[in-house]
């Protein structure tokens, strides 16, 4: 690229204006009052998860026959399953993997449309149309069955590569995202395109900056804000893809107790064991609504135009 | 219009014959052969293996390859089913009516609850009703459809004992008697579908309305003297659910995947349980229809979608 030499030391461009301070944000975000309670519930859950498995040291394969299908007790405060297991000590497990997926599949998602959104934003050829067209052919992709397609196809060789848990992490924290990039990248493309025909990128140009220093410097931390509420409710959906995943039985393996793959296993045991399948669905109802919450409120916080 | 339908139809085939090369592309790509079982198998001599590879092309280029599947997917050839013995295309025919009927009547309650509380809402901005239902869209759609339909089944089947929570299609009544065991056995499943549908539509209803309200031909209806009612139906409604056409659109290949579950957990015999049963049981080519067929469902009602809404909106139709 011509010129990426700067014509003087100061003429290293100003920071684009970020479209509103850090402060401004929070003070915009506290108003939303659910969105600070689940800010709240969501902090909870994940310290529950986290820290849970050293306040809660119970073995989550301790087989007990004696102890099956209990309701909550003070030894189990969650009750047990049918093989007498603990299934506060399953849930704190199960949910730290529920968690990491959710949070990683998010990661993916948004690098993914990130990516393709700004090539698509910046391509004044034939990149963009084609970058779209795939994008609208994989928004009418029938998602739930593909899911389940790909890991029915690709399971077993996964699971030689990485051993069982990661293998089975790998693929679904890949096929999720891989499957769910696409409001993202219709995001950033708009950005961009309006974006890049503003003066401050103009100036920016005039001065030789190149295409990468104005992408990454110039018109991306302008359109973060809707990335960042788009990648809160693309967490949520994850986490739900998930659950449906392991809920249909092919998601993790039965020894890997996720909220989800809990769910399937107590379905067969709600006239017994009714709390079963309460605890897990109500985790993943809390973490999913907190989540879109705190998605809500970052939307009207973020958003400029908004005056509060 | 014809000229509006044929090219939408031109529009609805590459992407059509994209996810076909998608499906194509993952099976392709899969490990696993789908003669493996034979290669173990001692009593079958290597060379009648590689006359049956021959013969099935498995050995061809791939596009050689692609394209054989294509013309046999068109051509309505989906195989044999390896675990019930049936041809494949039988057996989805059998279950496609329920799963329609199911996502249909999920789908018709979802725009029953959404369209008319989405416009109360809209109409009275950040009054309490607007945000009791906002509150409520969120529940319903944080609520995973088989959370929903759990609770459902504990609620209404186990505690009350008022429905039944088997789906079966075929009872042994007739007459009203029939019909009454159908719908008795279709409101959970349809109930747990349209709601979580519901919750979405009515936030894309609201957002519409709201757009479409503070537009100037509104406030000239109004100043004409027209009542609020007949503002709010014949003058914003009409126009705020157009867009609302395509959102739906959008949420088609979601309908779906709600329908797969609440399929598995209702045990309705559709084509949603049928895949995951295939699935479980290794059976290959009902998998690959099943998906196909979902891939075809979601590009035909998308194409239903664009041709409605050129037919509401004359704005765009010729073009």
């Amino acid at each position: 690229m011509a010129g990426s030499t700067l014509a003087s030391p100061t003429a290293e461009a100003a920071p684009a204006p970020s479209a509103v301070s850090g402060r401004d944000t929070w003070r915009r975000f506290r108003r939303h009052r659910l969105a600070v309670v689940s800010v709240g519930v969501l902090g909870l859950l994940v310290l529950a998860v986290v820290v849970g498995g050293w306040v809660w040291p119970v073995a989550i394969d301790e087989i007990d026959f004696a102890a099956t299908l209990q309701g909550p007790s003070w030894a189990h405060p969650l009750g047990t399953d049918d093989l007498g297991q603990d299934l506060l000590a399953r849930m704190i497990y199960g949910g730290r993997i529920s968690l990491a997926v959710g949070f990683a599949a998010m990661i993916v998602a948004t690098v993914v449309g990130v990516v393709v959104g700004a090539l698509a934003g910046m391509s004044r050829r034939f990149l963009d149309p084609f970058l779209m067209w795939l994008t609208d052919l994989f928004l009418s992709l029938p998602q739930l069955p593909l899911l389940l397609l790909i890991i029915y196809l690709f399971r077993d060789q996964l699971k030689q590569v990485f051993g069982v848990e990661g293998g089975v992490f790998v693929m679904i924290v890949a096929v999720i995202g891989g499957l769910r990039w696409m409001p993202v990248a219709r995001l950033v493309r708009a950005q961009f395109l309006s974006l890049r025909e503003k003066e401050f990128v103009e100036a920016a140009r005039s001065q030789g900056a190149t295409t990468w220093h104005l992408v990454t410097r110039h018109i991306l931390p302008n359109a973060i804000g809707p990335v960042i509420v788009a990648a809160t409710i693309e967490v949520s959906s994850a986490i739900i893809a998930e659950s449906t995943l392991s809920f249909l039985g092919l998601g993790f393996p039965p020894d890997i107790p996720t909220w989800g793959r809990l769910l399937y296993d107590a379905k067969d045991h709600l006239d017994v064991a009714p709390h079963w399948a309460l605890f897990p669905g109500a985790a993943i109802f809390l973490t999913v609504l907190s989540i879109n919450f705190i998605g809500d409120g970052l939307r009207d916080a973020l958003d400029p135009r908004r005056v509060l | 219009m014809g000229a509006y339908l044929l090219r939408r139809l031109l529009i609805a085939i590459p992407s059509l014959i994209g996810i076909s090369l998608i499906l194509f592309t993952v099976l392709a790509l899969a490990p696993g052969d789908p003669f493996g079982e034979l290669a173990t198998n001692p009593n079958v001599p290597p060379e009648v293996r590689e006359a049956l590879r021959a013969k099935f092309g498995l050995d061809d280029p791939i596009l050689v390859r692609y394209l054989h599947w294509l013309t046999a997917m068109l051509q309505g050839d989906w195989g044999f089913s390896f675990a019930s013995r049936v041809d494949v295309d039988d057996l989805i025919l059998q279950r496609l009516p329920t799963t329609l009927f199911v996502v249909g009547s999920s789908q018709v309650l979802a725009l029953v609850i959404a369209v008319p509380v989405g416009i109360l809402a809209a109409i009275r901005p950040y009054s309490l009703f607007d945000q009791v239902a906002n509150t409520l869209a969120f529940v319903g759609f944080s609520l995973p459809t088989f959370f929903t339909g759990l609770l459902f089944i504990l609620l209404f089947s186990l505690t009350l004992d008022w429905l039944p929570f088997v789906y079966q299609a075929d009872i042994a009544a007739t007459g009203w008697r029939w019909a009454w065991e159908h719908v008795r056995q279709a409101i959970m499943p349809v109930c747990v579908l349209g709601f979580f549908q519901a919750a979405s539509y009515t936030r894309y209803v609201r957002a519409s309305v709201l757009d479409v309200a503070r537009l100037d031909y509104v406030t000239t209806a109004r100043a004409k003297g027209l009542s609020d009612g007949t503002v709010t139906i014949r003058h914003i409604a009409r126009n705020a659910l157009i867009p609302v056409v395509t959102l739906v659109a959008l949420q088609i290949p979601a309908v779906f995947g709600g329908a797969i579950v609440t399929e598995q957990i209702f045990r309705i015999p559709g084509i949603g349980s049928l895949l995951i049963n295939a699935m479980l049981a290794n059976d290959t080519p009902v998998v690959m229809a099943v998906t196909f067929v979902f891939a075809c469902l979601v590009v035909l009602f998308n194409l239903v979608a664009d041709l409605l809404y050129g037919w509401l909106d004359p704005r765009i139709s010729y073009r």
